[in-house]
């Protein structure tokens, strides 16, 4: 290979040092989350007697048994429901001789232009008009709705695919719709429900906006609604935010390192057909 | 029997049945976004024409909302910043993406790839939130990018960095740059290693160094995932809520105010639904405008 020396040390110059850039801030707030809480270290220092116990108090403030079971609910709530309608909807438009697909695939696609901070001001009077405001419900039933642009654009794309022999021969075979459906599609059709379920997973973890503006409790919020409350009230005890902050994090960061290709893959897919 | 079959074949009506099966099996998810998407769009441009505290009675006041965002300096002003934003949030990252991408498809397509890929990647996973919270500290006057300004002798240029009038703005796009440069590189790397090798093969048999190969080949032969990284990013820093909240809440003064925090803060706190209303309608027709053009040029020619 024509790559010359310099090239090639300039190169992984470039990529170590952008490594550093990504990675320097999460060792800084973990030095700093090891300091005595109260405190006002610097940026990267590592304390003379680290302060494991920051992370048990911040558990203890942060509420966080109740957090988890908050957002681990609410993720319950939205996944497999978005998954089951979105992919009954993505299987009549992707496959099905249904008249008007074209204009349910537009009406789909175009909301995946909108930005939630647009529509949010009508979803916060609709809640409350329904009763709804201030419960997980606020926050479950719009995500699901606001998933629909691209779940339903997903699964349409898997299906649109989709040889028609094999609907075909189900057919012959005297199969109703729902039974195509749900036995020969949705079990060929895994791959992309598992891409679309993980994004779905992250995508309501880390959703902050539905959290702030329709749930005033923290304790009924996602852990990103729940972290923007905990920052709101530990804004000065530095380290103990950073211990905070880093107990909210974990999960993610565990899941990412476990799951790694697969979101990897199912965030890029994400983004390419959308 | 010709006539029971050439009903059972008949067209138009497996297409009337598969109609209005197919209908049923929209039904959910249609009924769920319209209900809480569709509405609620339609709702934000009626309340755009109205002066309403959120309680009581509303006044129709035409397009005064519009006018009022084009003459208060400080709501144009949001409008702005969303385009500096877009800077910071999709130029800096899809241009250094397109080059961090190229140098690791050429001299790191082993394990420093695959570290750097995953690393790179890591603060695509965390919320927006943490990301905010992490920089406010970092970038905080006794924080960790101060640190290394005063060890390499800069230490005249320290500051609140967030709190800087002049400064704050860009400081928020490092945030967006931290975040967002992985998953552009990673976007684009996918991209690259589509396109024939044998293509990169005879460029350097041809001796064409990095600069060279970059934009001969690279840059016109992913145009449809630069698009892809463009349309992601410039949506994210239109639509920039999270970060500005956490880090910054649209201060010093309004230095970092983007049209979500404005409208946020217009709704929830000033109780000025009309006007926020007015400024939501005009963020999402300035998604429209900016998107469109960019899939339009960078759209795959279909062979």
């Amino acid at each position: 290979m024509s790559v010359s020396r310099v090239e090639l040390w300039s190169g992984r110059a470039l990529l170590v040092a952008l490594m550093a850039f990504t990675i320097l801030p999460f060792i800084s707030i973990f030095t700093t989350a090891l300091h005595p809480s109260g405190t006002v270290p610097s940026g990267l220092e590592w304390p003379a007697e680290p302060q494991w116990s920051n992370f048990v108090e911040a558990f203890k403030v942060a509420n966080m048994t109740t957090l988890l079971a908050s957002s681990a609910f609410i993720v319950l709530a939205v996944v497999p429901v978005s998954l089951v309608i979105s992919t009954m909807a993505g299987f009549a438009i992707g496959l099905l001789r249904i008249r008007g697909a074209n204009v349910l695939l537009f009406l789909f696609v175009f909301g995946l232009t909108l930005p939630f901070p647009g529509i949010i001001i009508p979803i916060y009077f609709l809640e409350r008009a329904i009763g709804i405001y201030n419960t997980r419900l606020a926050i479950v039933l719009p995500l699901i709705a606001l998933y629909m642009p691209f779940a339903v654009f997903w699964m349409r794309a898997h299906f649109v695919n989709m040889p028609s022999e094999i609907s075909e021969a189900a057919r012959v075979d005297g199969a109703t719709t729902w039974g195509l459906f749900w036995r020969i599609h949705v079990p060929l059709a895994r791959a992309p429900l598992a891409s679309l379920g993980i994004l779905m997973s992250i995508w309501t973890w880390n959703q902050f906006l539905l959290a702030l503006v329709l749930v005033e409790d923290p304790t009924q919020r996602t852990m990103a609604g729940a972290l923007g409350a905990f920052q709101g009230h530990y804004a000065t005890d530095i380290p103990l935010l950073c211990a905070g902050t880093i107990l909210i994090l974990l999960p993610t960061l565990v899941l990412f390192v476990l799951f790694q290709r697969q979101i990897i893959t199912a965030l890029l897919q994400g983004s390419i057909k959308g | 029997m010709p006539l029971v079959s050439s009903w059972r074949i008949n067209p138009g009506k497996v297409i009337r049945r598969e109609t209005l099966i197919g209908w049923i099996f929209v039904l959910p998810a249609l009924l769920m976004y319209a209900v809480f998407v569709l509405v609620p769009f339609l709702l934000t441009f009626v309340y755009s024409f109205y002066r309403w505290t959120g309680v009581g009675a509303a006044t129709w006041v035409g397009l005064k909302n519009y006018v009022t965002v084009f003459e208060v300096p400080d709501l144009l002003g949001t409008i702005i910043n969303a385009f500096w934003l877009v800077v910071f949030f999709s130029f800096i990252p899809v241009g250094l993406g397109l080059v961090v991408a190229s140098v690791i498809h050429r001299v790191a397509t082993g394990r420093l790839g695959a570290v750097a890929r995953t690393i790179l990647f890591l603060p695509q996973v965390i919320p927006l939130v943490a990301a905010g919270i992490i920089w406010g500290w970092l970038l905080a006057l006794p924080g960790l990018i101060n640190q290394i300004l005063r060890a390499i002798g800069l230490g005249a240029i320290t500051r609140a960095w967030l709190g800087d009038f002049d400064w704050a703005l860009p400081a928020v796009g490092l945030i967006g740059i931290w975040v967002l440069l992985g998953f552009c590189t990673v976007l684009l790397l996918t991209g690259m290693t589509k396109v024939d090798a044998a293509l990169y093969e005879s460029a350097r048999i041809d001796g064409a160094g990095w600069f060279r190969e970059f934009i001969s080949i690279t840059v016109p032969l992913l145009r449809y995932e630069i698009g892809v990284c463009l349309t992601v990013t410039v949506i994210a820093a239109l639509a920039a809520f999270d970060i500005v909240y956490v880090s910054t809440a649209g201060g010093p003064g309004n230095a970092t105010a983007v049209p979500g925090i404005q409208i946020y803060i217009l709704a929830f706190t000033q109780r000025q639904i009309g006007l926020a209303s007015a400024l939501a309608v005009m963020l999402m027709i300035l998604v429209v405008v900016v998107i469109v053009p960019i899939q339009w040029l960078t759209r795959e020619v279909k062979q």
